[in-house]
């Protein structure tokens, strides 16, 4: 190919709509204050990082997304990847679950323990983490309109181990207000369902201490269609929601804002996602500093897991998501990340074999035991380039949630289906870019082979599963005691109609092996159902 | 929009459904996009909905294509179930498309059942514009 002149080079845009030119240098970032916004690690801004000297101190925590089947199975695999040197539980529940639905519901056939382990009462809990020490590994509870639920559980858990509260350590993603931009998984409307957020916010801030009541999912709306920016934007401006709702309960923004935690999604351009990490912790520690009055610096630290999204790999040449995995494992890393996850080169077909878990572990393990990521802090801090792109990511950041807060910010944006219709019209316009080659995608519109084999092994679905489940559903409603759980409903019921604090109830009514979707069915009577914009 | 058709040609008429519980409505949203520029009258179910609900739409609406998109893994068990309610209902006169996270082996199944085409992940959006057109024509 003939070498193109200085003047015909291609442009470079971003998928952030930022201009990249081909070489940068001092006069890109003569104004910056290294004092005021760059800082030392562990220091307000913490652009180079929330702790002083991140992973040569402690490597990030390694948390694989997995579950499957009945809570016996899960229980074999978590037992398996914490063998392998996994770190956390990252626990996947199959949709009924994740809707509230109990395994004999017509609307859950077809789908119980498909897509993740299914969970009915307090019992199916229990088997997942027999013989697991919660009280030393923190575990990661990926449901969220039903989050309350399942916190109540896995507490009682704790319990029945012998494991006090103040020393359980996790995150349910407890994220409602992003299922409704992607995802997908709600139930009830967006006032009670952030109501349910403010209960177990308060709740955990008085109980347990140490666990992460929710945690703010850019990932999700990344992997709708949403631009590196409108991820950090979307996500700042849904925290922001909770926080609201949370201090209209008298807490103090010093009192939770330490547990806040965050997920974000890592694909496409190296240098965009670094940039858009440094700057969101830099804008972030300003947001709660500057406009929730936080004193303490812990507060203003965006904790945060940062993994491989699966919106970057490819259903052609699947092996070529190994290496993608490696490269987002990298920037997650160059990042600055607490925890990285990667979806395995499998995902865009099926759930992950072990073969591919395995590899996408080995893949965090070697980035951090062999290549040097755990030397330094922040080792690209100071780049002329990194630092210029840190500084125009946050401008874009900031003027894109200034847009979302001059239509009255994010429940009326969602209520109303304006981020809905944002993200969606985002995807449409990167799927055209990748299909008319603008943008390159190799082995889909570049390096395209024509006689594919694809040995990718699928996991196999067991329809059994929903059998035993309804089986031990039927068994348990045998034994349990009608009475108690109908007082325990009852109270739960009173305590939904008016604004006291859910969790006592939710407490007792899994303890007395109500099922999830006896209680679901409690909370969709009193609050109603979520109407979906469908306009596009 | 009609730029191509001749005065007074009904528009294809198509409902883009999500069955089941499954929440991943990007691809449902793009394919829904790109009919529409194509100057397609298209309906989006929006999540969660049951087959009936689907086919009730379809019939009331009177369209031409459902386009299902699943990414949970349960194609064939919902696939088989919206072409049996079609055919209790009368309804064989619709084109059935399916997208979502096909694997290739399961192409074959979901003809067997009547699926008019499958378009797994990475189909290309013109190639489905093309092929409504070109299917719908033929009928009418």
């Amino acid at each position: 190919m003939k070498k193109p002149k200085p003047e015909e080079l291609k442009e470079v845009i971003l998928e952030s709509g930022i201009k990249v030119k081909p070489v940068y240098s001092p006069e890109d970032v003569e104004d910056l204050d290294y004092e005021k916004k760059i800082g030392s690690p562990g220091e307000y801004p913490f652009t180079r990082g929330i702790h002083p000297l991140m992973y040569r101190q402690r490597p990030w925590t390694m948390r694989q997304y997995s579950g499957f089947g009945t809570a016996k199975e899960t229980n074999q695999r978590f037992k398996w990847l914490l063998e392998q040197g996994q770190t956390a539980l990252n626990v996947a529940f199959d949709l009924p679950t994740q809707l509230g639905l109990d395994s004999d519901d017509p609307l859950a056939e077809e789908e119980v323990g498909r897509v993740g382990m299914a969970i009915d009462t307090l019992k199916d809990l229990e088997e997942a983490f027999t013989d697991i020490p919660i009280d030393e590994i923190s575990t990661s509870l990926t449901i969220n309109p039903v989050a309350s639920v399942m916190l109540a559980m896995y507490l009682v858990v704790a319990e029945k181990q012998g494991i006090p509260w103040d020393t359980v350590r996790g995150t349910t993603q407890n994220d409602i207000l992003k299922e409704y931009i992607g995802r997908g998984t709600w139930i009830f409307p967006v006032a009670p369902s952030i109501r349910l957020i403010g209960d177990v916010v308060e709740f955990c801030s008085q109980n347990v201490p140490k666990f992460n009541p929710f945690s703010v999912c850019g990932y999700h709306i990344r992997e709708s269609g949403a631009t590196p920016v409108q991820e950090m934007a979307y996500a700042f401006e849904i925290a922001i929601t909770y926080i609201q709702e949370v201090l209209k309960r008298g807490l103090r923004i010093d009192d939770f804002a330490g547990r806040i935690a965050f997920n974000f999604d890592i694909h496409g351009n190296l240098w965009e996602q670094v940039a858009k990490f440094r700057a969101g912790r830099r804008l972030w520690a300003e947001i709660v500093k500057e406009r929730f009055g936080g004193k303490n610096p812990r507060s203003m630290t965006l904790r945060m897991i940062a993994g491989g999204g699966g919106g970057g790999l490819t259903i052609q040449q699947p092996e070529n998501n190994i290496v993608r995995g490696a490269y987002y494992a990298l920037i997650s890393a160059l990042s600055g990340t607490q925890t990285m996850a990667l979806c395995s080169y499998d995902e865009a077909y099926t759930i992950p074999s072990k073969k591919a878990a395995l590899i996408s572990l080995r893949t965090m393990q070697i980035l951090a035991d062999e290549m040097g990521l755990k030397d330094t802090v922040d080792p690209l801090g100071g780049s002329y380039y990194v630092e210029w792109l840190t500084n125009e990511m946050e401008k874009k950041i900031e003027e894109c949630m200034e847009k979302v807060e001059k239509r009255g910010g994010m429940i009326k944006g969602i209520e109303s289906g304006y981020i809905q219709g944002e993200v969606s019209r985002q995807a449409y316009i990167h799927e055209k870019k990748i299909q008319s080659g603008e943008i390159t995608k190799v082995g889909v519109n570049k390096y395209v082979m024509k006689e594919e084999i694809t040995d990718v092994e699928l996991h196999p679905f067991n329809p059994e599963v929903a059998e035993v489940q309804k089986k031990k559903l039927q068994e348990i409603k045998a034994q349990r005691d009608e009475k108690g759980v109908k007082e325990a409903l009852l109270g739960l019921k009173k305590a939904a109609q008016t604004s006291e604090n859910v969790m006592p109830h939710l407490l007792k009514a899994v303890k007395s092996y109500a099922t999830l979707g006896e209680i679901t069915s409690i909370f969709k009577e009193v609050f109603g159902e979520f109407k979906e914009p469908t306009g596009l | 929009m009609n730029r191509n058709k001749p005065l007074g040609e009904k528009k294809i008429r198509v409902v883009i459904a999500k069955p089941g519980l499954d929440g991943h409505d990007t691809g449902a949203k793009v394919v829904a996009h790109a009919l529409k520029d194509a100057g397609m009258e298209v309906i989006y179910t929006g999540l969660h909905r049951t087959i009936d609900e689907i086919v009730n739409t379809a019939v009331q609406e009177d369209v031409d294509v459902i386009g299902l998109s699943i990414y949970s893994g349960a194609h064939l068990p919902l696939s088989k179930k919206l072409m049996d309610r079609l055919q209790e209902r009368g309804a064989t006169d619709k084109f059935v498309l399916v997208g979502g996270n096909i694997p290739q082996r399961d192409i074959k199944t979901l003809k067997s059942y009547g699926i008019t085409e499958v378009f797994p992940v990475g189909s290309i959006l013109d190639d489905i514009v093309e092929f409504i057109k070109k299917k719908v024509g033929q009928k009418k």
